[in-house]
């Protein structure tokens, strides 16, 4: 048996068989060993799934040898290769950083089902991402769901818990809003697999099932994806969440799901439903330029760091929607590419963020006044990362927001100036709310006297990592630009 | 080889700097000095080849296909790089007396910082694309965040908000789009001899490109852009100095000039009347901000109006499209250089021998400071254009430039703007020299410490020097406009 071909199995069955263990582990630090390596190793399957990707083979597995229609297929292209390396990465890094600030947060008795629940999280996403069967994407949904509501429930926070039970409802909705659309799409063709169903749908086109599941998918997903204005569960949910769980879930949960979204959309609905390409475009674009202006003026005035930054996610998912909506080659390819560099921009921003909480008990920029001069390296990081966010040239972020400027130009006329506008508003935005965190670090004395001091060497290693990722992808972009070039094509590539 | 030394020299003096200032400032100041005379030898040895014809040239990295990273050498960036680098030599010197008669704080950030920017100038001169120069205007302008917020009191702080403010808000919001418009249109962003652009795109979109880049390059301060410029002026007097009399504003009119030249090409502008605008736009940021100068009553107030003035002189010869006043413009980034750093280390060493910033404290002040109020004599006359100084040769360019277009409304403005010029400076030389002072205890100072007065006495005599030995300059520019 090669274990190569098993890869894309493995990418699952892995953190599944290691959860059940990790319950086992009764002392914590092996249970975060344990969890840490699995977490790693699936970021190492990633990394050989890419290259494979990367080689021009998309991965192809069929469970138990069972042929495509009839068994389960498993599926890596470009868009997948480009979430798995987000997913994982992001995984990884949080616990490397949990090792210190997870201590803090959740007692010690409990730490190891914790650790179950964040690496069953990782089995469920990365299990939509595999997967290229509609109702297995719905069943890993749901496990990766409940494992979050865990993972966001976990702290200390008490505040936590009404912000669970509203990710929770709407969670709840979302999911069975699309298997209800699954459902009405199997009854009018008969197939669960995504590519028979492109190939079945022409026959039950726009017949009204058909056009009512698509409505209930594109809500339900769109929802869970927290597309504005079905955001309201994201804020609080990032904010009173353990740290490092703000890490991994704001990094990639929402773009799960909006890889689904567009999965969907582009493989199944786009070329087979008259004027689908028009309402898509109108609809999202229209929801993505609100999510980006609105959500961004919030967080100019928001106060809670995490909040802020919980607020700036709402509008980066915003960005990525527009780039989809244009539906073009260059518009999803700026979209797949932001996916992948505001994972890492936002992931290192909350690394710095839990870096911070290790020395402060309160997140609001009040509480954080003067912390410059104590924690240089934090706060040197969280500036980088937030540059990226911005877009400065030289940064990850500056690559996304160049395609995607170009992608909107492309349209051309009015409308690409109106778009452009908005993009650079957006960006703007963002520069005034990086900067009111930089202002309080570093030109307000602090507000009490306690001594402070710089996190842990390993939290702090993560953090840089991750923060000079932003720097790496910035300058060579090449890699995350293949695949998201592979993955556009590829959805291009299904509309006739 | 030589281009990539001169970015990388000032970055490893960055480091050397703030290592070194945990030794011993003495030996840190050693290491500045040692940096930027090392720079100044690397860049003034491009210069015989570019004087020969030669565009050295270095690629980096191909970030996407069709941008890059990547340098070249031509005759505006190497006018521009070496006299930044030379500059900073003579900056290094005066810092030496101003920050440590000033007693500041936090020196070692100060010059580490300050060898950054200098790094992104080099980097903004020697750009080979429009994506270079974006990358390197954006690091000037953060590197010099913290040098203008440098004191760290509420009002710095907000002053350094509205230059942080400004010029990144006008770059990523107009320069951006006006470049990424540039690389959809003509597919490329190279700088190129006769510019890119023609054919590309036409009418009325010429004139708002052609704005969307004027108002973007924020640096150059043409109204209504020019707010950050006298916010800025909250900086220790040093970096007021070389940046903002030399690299930071200078780079934003070498990156219009830049633009104008290699990416529309001067007959293509000439030819298409929506961008007819720029010449007017300059003409009314010279008038009304020496108008405003002339209202002024503190005195590097006084001197970031007359630095806006002066900086849309340039923009101006830039838009009268002849190549003579293509020529003119550059000389005038050098001859305004001069003059300018020497009145803002006169106003530094001023304020360090006696805290006076305001114009009526001057009065017979000549007779205590006469080595500072000679060389503020001298940049005072090269800023209205008299000889023998240097800005009297490029107002001379500038000039025919404009009489050989037939250029009315230019040449009515040089003739006002050096009419306010006068009228603004020169009661300020006459009360120095020939009023009597004040008597009070407030009076009782001497001439600044020795190194800012080293280093005034230096930039002043360049300024004379410039009106006599300019023969290499306007050579190397002639080939700007013709190769």
């Amino acid at each position: 048996m090669n274990p190569s071909e098993h890869l894309a199995a493995l990418q699952v069955v892995v953190p599944f068989l290691a959860a059940p263990l990790i319950v086992l582990l009764q002392a914590r630090r092996l249970a975060w060993a344990a969890t840490t390596l699995t977490s790693l190793l699936a970021f190492a399957i990633a990394i050989a799934l890419t290259h494979g990707v990367l080689n021009g083979q998309d991965h192809q597995y069929f469970m138990g040898s069972w042929p495509a229609p009839y068994g389960i297929e498993l599926r890596v292209d470009g868009f997948s290769a480009v979430l798995l390396l987000a997913i994982t990465g992001a995984s990884s890094a949080a616990l490397l950083a949990g090792y210190h600030s997870l201590d803090q947060q959740i007692e010690p008795k409990r730490q190891p089902l914790f650790f179950a629940a964040w690496i069953l999280a990782l089995a469920g996403l990365t299990g939509i991402v595999v997967s290229a069967d509609a109702f297995n994407i719905f069943v890993f949904m749901e496990i990766s769901s409940l494992a979050s509501y865990v993972l966001v429930a976990g702290g200390p926070d008490r505040r936590a818990l009404p912000a669970v039970l509203k990710y929770l409802i709407f969670g709840t909705i979302g999911a069975t809003f699309y298997l209800i659309g699954v459902g009405l799409i199997y009854m009018m063709t008969g197939t669960l697999n995504l590519a028979d169903m492109e190939l079945r749908i022409p026959e039950v086109a726009d017949q009204s099932p058909v056009l009512v599941a698509a409505g209930f998918i594109t809500v339900g997903l769109a929802l869970k994806a927290a597309l504005f204005p079905l955001h309201i569960w994201l804020p609080n949910a990032y904010t009173f969440s353990p740290h490092v769980v703000t890490v991994f879930l704001a990094a990639c949960a929402t773009k799960v799901s909006l890889y689904v979204l567009l999965r969907f959309d582009f493989f199944v609905f786009q070329q087979n439903i008259t004027g689908h390409k028009l309402q898509f475009t109108v609809f999202f674009m229209s929801l993505a330029v609100f999510a980006i202006l609105i959500a961004s003026a919030v967080a100019l005035f928001e106060k809670n760091l995490k909040r802020m930054l919980a607020w700036s996610s709402v509008a980066q998912i915003g960005y990525i929607m527009l780039g989809a909506s244009i539906v073009s080659l260059a518009g999803l390819t700026a979209s797949v590419l932001h996916v992948f560099n505001h994972a890492i921009a936002k992931g290192s921003l909350f690394l710095a963020v839990a870096c911070l909480a290790m020395s402060f008990r309160g997140l609001r920029l009040g509480n954080i006044a003067g912390s410059a001069k104590a924690m240089p390296w934090t706060m040197g990081a969280l500036v980088l990362s937030g540059l990226s966010l911005i877009g400065v040239p030289g940064t990850a972020g500056f690559i996304s927001k160049w395609y995607l400027i170009s992608a909107v130009f492309e349209l051309g006329g009015g409308i690409a100036i109106f778009l452009t506008a908005v993009i650079v508003i957006g960006s703007l935005m963002a520069v005034v709310y990086i900067w009111r965190i930089v202002e309080h670090a570093y030109f307000r004395p602090p507000e009490t006297d306690a001594v402070v001091r710089e996190a842990p060497l390993g939290i702090l290693t993560v953090t840089w990592i991750v923060a000079l990722a932003n720097l790496y992808f910035g300058i060579n972009p090449e890699l995350p630009v293949a695949l998201s070039e592979s993955a556009a094509s590829a959805l291009m590539g299904h509309i006739r | 080889m030589t281009i990539i030394a001169s970015l990388v020299i000032p970055l490893v003096g960055a480091i050397g700097i703030a290592l070194a200032g945990r030794v011993n400032a003495n030996f840190r100041e050693s290491v500045t000095l040692i940096t930027a005379g090392v720079l100044a030898w690397t860049v003034w040895s491009l210069l015989p080849e570019v004087l020969a014809g030669g565009r050295p040239a270095v690629s980096i990295t191909e970030i996407v296909p069709g941008i890059e990273i990547a340098f070249r050498v031509e005759p505006l960036g190497m006018l521009f790089a070496a006299l930044a680098s030379a500059l900073w030599i003579v900056n290094s010197i005066y810092s030496i007396g101003y920050m440590r008669g000033n007693k500041e704080k936090k020196q070692t950030r100060f010059y580490t910082f300050f060898a950054i920017a200098v790094a992104a100038a080099m980097g903004i001169a020697f750009s080979a694309n429009l994506f270079t120069l974006f990358l390197f205007y954006e690091v000037l302008t953060l590197s010099t965040y913290p040098l203008v917020s440098h004191k760290g009191d509420e009002k710095t702080v907000r002053s350094a908000r509205v230059y942080l403010g400004v010029l990144l808000t006008t770059s990523i919001g107009l320069l951006l789009p006006a470049i990424i418009w540039t690389y959809v249109a003509a597919g490329t962003g190279d700088f190129t001899m006769g510019g890119i652009l023609a054919g590309k795109i036409d009418g009325p979109e010429v004139g708002l490109l052609l704005g969307l880049f004027v108002f973007g390059i924020g640096k150059a301060a043409v109204m209504p852009v020019h707010r950050w410029l006298p916010a800025a002026m909250v900086a220790p007097t040093p970096v007021s100095a070389l940046l903002h009399a030399v690299a930071v504003v200078k780079a934003g009119v070498f990156t219009i000039t830049k633009v104008i030249v290699y990416i529309f090409g001067i007959d293509f502008l000439a030819e298409t009347p929506s961008s007819n605008w720029l010449l007017y736009a300059a003409a009314f940021t010279i008038i009304a901000a020496s108008v405003v100068a002339l209202r002024q009553q503190n005195l590097k107030r006084l001197l970031a109006y007359s630095t806006i003035a002066q900086l849309s002189y340039v923009v101006m010869a830039t838009a009268i499209l002849k190549p003579l006043a293509e020529v003119g413009a550059a000389i005038h980034m050098v001859a305004h250089a001069f003059g300018k750093i020497t009145l803002f280390f006169a106003a530094g060493a001023i304020y360090v021998a006696s805290k006076k910033t305001e114009l009526h404290q001057l009065r017979g002040i000549g007779r205590r400071m006469p080595w500072t109020m000679t060389a503020f004599s001298i940049g005072a006359l090269s800023m209205i254009g008299v000889p023998p100084t240097g800005g009297f040769v490029s107002k001379w360019y500038i000039l025919a430039g404009a009489f050989e277009a037939d250029n009315y409304v230019a040449i009515a403005t040089i003739i006002a703007s050096t009419v306010l010029n006068a009228a603004y400076f020169l009661p300020i030389i006459y009360f120095a020299w020939f009023e009597p002072e004040q008597p009070g205890a407030e009076n009782d100072h001497g001439e600044a410490p020795f190194f800012a007065v080293l280093a005034l006495t230096i930039t002043a005599a360049l300024t004379i020097g410039f009106f006599l030995f300019n023969a290499t300059a306007i050579e190397l520019e002639r080939q700007l406009v013709s190769p």
